[in-house]
């Protein structure tokens, strides 16, 4: 065991969970209803509503499911209720959280009625409680921690100061076994080169540039209507002295140090299989989007920079803000986790500020609540890749 | 050394940050450029806000910019030593 250990909860498929949570999670919209009553029912479970789940089809079919199958399996939730309005695609969201062998059950509404199936599912949601507020955490190594990134509201302080902070600690803990993931595809655009240029062989970097390409082509240039200034960067971003998109992905990348390089990019939601490392995973830079995203493929701590100061969170993974603006620490001090103004000041070095970030993540996975957590932010918001048929 | 007014990434950049609240005009500014730890004096031709981006050097129409050693763009308008750099008179080479 190294000096760099916690206390989680260890599932039945060997993965480590930060959390305990029981979730209640809807196939689909119109099943957010149901799953809202059996939380109000039963103290102790948390629904996660969401907007999609109807019509969908094809690849953002698949990803829908991949996005349900993993919230669920993720090892920071104990056990699952999944309520849709018919049983085929409910029991095929069952079938994949099984896998994990925690318990899970599924209820769906036709033929039933909102008020049977919510008494149905209160009574087994209880049963999970019960169950789960009976496990306890036992000591585990930092290996055993998935940890994601991906900023939010940034500002060239993101890239002097949080970025660098991340991705020191990245640094120190991918080679002690950590897994960890970076993502936001429209955000390396003006860094694809360095990005292509971390990657572990020149066929991942191949597929790195294929996938950044393809993002390009098919969303960007086929929708643009300028230059996407305030959107990417956002208003947020230039009010904080953000130019143009080039400065914007330069900073980010930042997060991932300088000496790890990533050894496989995941699909949006996808899990990671070729073992500890650092990932690149296509997402959005939306941060909602993206952290629900990764928590999907089953990451438990996330770290998240900020300049001017969003204010995301995520229902199941406990989201750590990480900010260098003395502005946005001064102003919003109720959402910042780990303060590193001191490295503008020149007070506090990058080996320090990434200290100050691991031990902030090993007492959050020990069980202490984020900012994010502490003001109620559970953004747990769907990726939707086209209309819906 | 004091606290410094802004931060430049690489010897190779164009462009500093501000790393202070209420950036006065006519500040005789003191930077550091952390790839190497040393400092270069500047100074500030306009009040600049906590973040945004003064000129190393005169910067014409047409001139790229350079941060983290990197090319963030061109100028679209100019800017004197000392001057605000941003959205009005930077812009992406993108998009």
């Amino acid at each position: 065991m190294s000096e760099y250990s916690f206390k989680g909860y260890r599932r039945e498929n060997g993965r480590v969970g930060v959390r305990n949570h029981v979730i209640i999670l809807p196939v689909d919209d119109i099943s957010n209803a149901a799953c809202e009553s059996v939380a109000n029912n039963i103290k102790g479970t948390m629904a996660l509503p969401h907007a999609y789940g109807r019509l969908q089809f094809g690849e953002d079919l698949e990803l829908h499911f991949r996005t349900m199958i993993g919230t669920g399996s993720n090892p920071n939730v104990a056990a699952v209720i999944v309520i849709g309005i018919e049983p085929g695609w409910t029991n095929r969201i069952v079938e994949g959280i099984a896998k994990t062998g925690k318990p899970v059950t599924g209820f769906s509404i036709e033929q039933n009625g909102d008020i049977a199936t919510v008494a149905a599912a209160s009574w087994k949601a209880k049963e999970y409680v019960h169950w789960a507020t009976s496990l306890e955490r036992e000591e585990c190594d930092i290996k055993d921690l998935w940890v994601s990134t991906k900023c939010g509201e940034s500002d060239t302080t993101t890239g002097l100061g949080s970025c660098p902070t991340v991705g020191n600690m990245y640094d120190k803990l991918i080679p002690r076994g950590v897994y960890g993931v970076f993502g936001e595809t429209s955000e390396i655009t003006g860094a694809e080169h360095l990005c292509k240029a971390r990657a572990a062989s020149p066929e991942i970097g191949d597929k790195f540039m294929a996938t950044w390409q393809a993002y390009s082509d098919d969303v960007i240039d086929a929708h643009k209507t300028d230059d996407l200034s305030e959107s990417q960067p956002t208003k947020g971003n230039i009010e904080g002295g953000l130019t143009t998109i080039e400065e914007k992905a330069l900073g980010n990348l930042e997060k991932i140090g300088h000496n790890s390089k990533y050894i496989d990019v995941l699909k949006p939601a996808e899990a990671p299989e070729k073992g500890a490392g650092l990932y690149y995973m296509d997402t959005s830079s939306a941060a909602a989007e993206c952290v629900t995203l990764m928590a999907a493929a089953g990451y438990v701590v996330h770290t998240f920079p900020t300049g001017q100061g969003n204010v995301v969170g995520n229902p199941i993974v406990p989201v750590v803000k990480i900010s260098a603006n003395p502005r946005t620490v001064r102003t919003m001090s109720e959402h910042i986790d780990v303060d590193v103004s001191g490295i503008l000041k020149r007070t506090m070095t990058l080996d320090t500020a990434g200290d100050a970030l691991i031990e902030n993540i090993l007492k959050t996975a020990n069980g202490r609540a984020t900012a994010a957590e502490v003001l109620g932010h559970r953004e747990f918001s769907m990726t939707k890749l086209y209309r819906s048929a | 050394m004091s606290e410094p007014h802004f931060l430049v990434h690489s010897p190779k950049d164009n462009v500093g940050v501000v790393v202070v609240e209420d950036l006065k005009a006519g500040t005789e500014m003191l930077g550091v450029i952390t790839e190497t730890d040393t400092t270069i004096n500047v100074k500030a031709l306009h009040d600049v806000p906590i973040g945004h981006k003064v000129a190393l050097q005169e910067l014409k129409e047409g001139d790229t910019i350079i941060k983290y050693g990197e090319d963030i763009g061109r100028m679209i308008g100019a800017a004197e030593t000392g001057g605000h750099v941003h959205v009005h008179n930077l812009k992406t080479k993108r998009w």
